[in-house]
């Protein structure tokens, strides 16, 4: 494994080009890629992870216990409109007993404002 | 699509090392987060890959090209990426078009090796009356 490693670090990039393939495809509208395509698919994401990563830990509080976490990815995708794409797939986690009271708050004001009150969309597909 | 959801996944190992490369040594990366951040890379290709293929349908194409690519980076403002990527792009222009030398080579060498191999065989046979036929590739000489 370590020498699978180290064999790694002179190639161009590490992210196998074959499974990278596998995720675009499963996109219904493509039709082919061009293998410089492919490579450059393969090395935007690596360049992602690492400014996903860095930016986070920059920008948030694991540090202080020297840790990236989750909480800090999820901080990343709500205030930085670069990866705002990525909110619904790292959502703040809250307390199971918080968010049972922000439910009967909702409900609560529901009852009040019925006739104004806007239908919520469903929004069960976050990404395609 | 037919895919196994794990087949949408990117090898653990592989993030966790480029996640390390990014942070300052020694930087604790919870299971959680390297799968929070595995997610978002999967993500990543789909975007990447649904912008791109806009701009290949915009220049009436059904294949993604190195262009779609970068001009998709550009639109989700990556800009940051163009420097590197297009950097990388060229390395690995020259590379592979040194592995296609080497095997263009390597075929050369191999046609040539028969031929020399051929050519003495047939001044064996120069010596018999016959005549005999140019000997096909496949064939084993005795």
């Amino acid at each position: 494994a370590e020498m699978a490693a180290r064999l790694s670090e002179n190639r161009l990039v590490s992210l196998p080009l074959s499974r990278i393939r596998v995720i675009m495809k499963s996109s219904p509208e493509v039709s082919s890629i061009n293998q410089d395509a492919l490579f450059l698919t393969a090395k935007a994401t690596e360049l992602f992870v690492q400014y996903l990563a860095s930016y986070s830990y920059k920008h948030g509080r694991g540090k202080e216990k020297n840790a990236l976490t989750y909480s800090d990815l999820s901080h990343t995708a709500e205030e930085c409109e670069t990866f705002q794409f990525l909110a619904d797939i790292l959502p703040k986690k809250i307390l199971a007993s918080k968010y049972l009271k922000m439910l009967e708050k909702e409900k609560r004001d529901g009852e009040v404002r019925e006739e104004d009150e806007e239908e919520e969309e469903e929004d069960e597909d976050a990404v395609g | 699509m037919a895919e196994r959801p794990e087949d949408l996944n990117l090898p653990n190992a592989v993030i966790t090392r480029i996640i390390k490369e990014a942070l300052p040594d020694g930087v604790n990366i919870s299971k959680e987060a390297r799968s929070a951040i595995s997610r978002a890379a999967s993500v990543f290709v789909l975007y990447a890959t649904s912008c791109a293929n806009n701009f290949a349908m915009k220049g009436k194409r059904k294949t993604l090209n190195a262009g779609d690519v970068l001009s998709a980076m550009e639109e989700m403002e990556f800009q940051r990426f163009m420097v590197p990527l297009k950097e990388s792009l060229e390395a690995y222009r020259r590379e592979q078009k040194g592995k296609k030398e080497a095997r263009k080579d390597k075929d050369k060498k191999a046609d040539s090796e028969e031929q020399d191999k051929r050519e003495e065989d047939n001044d064996d046979d120069d010596e018999r009356m016959e005549e005999e036929e140019p000997n096909d590739e496949e064939e084993v000489d005795n």
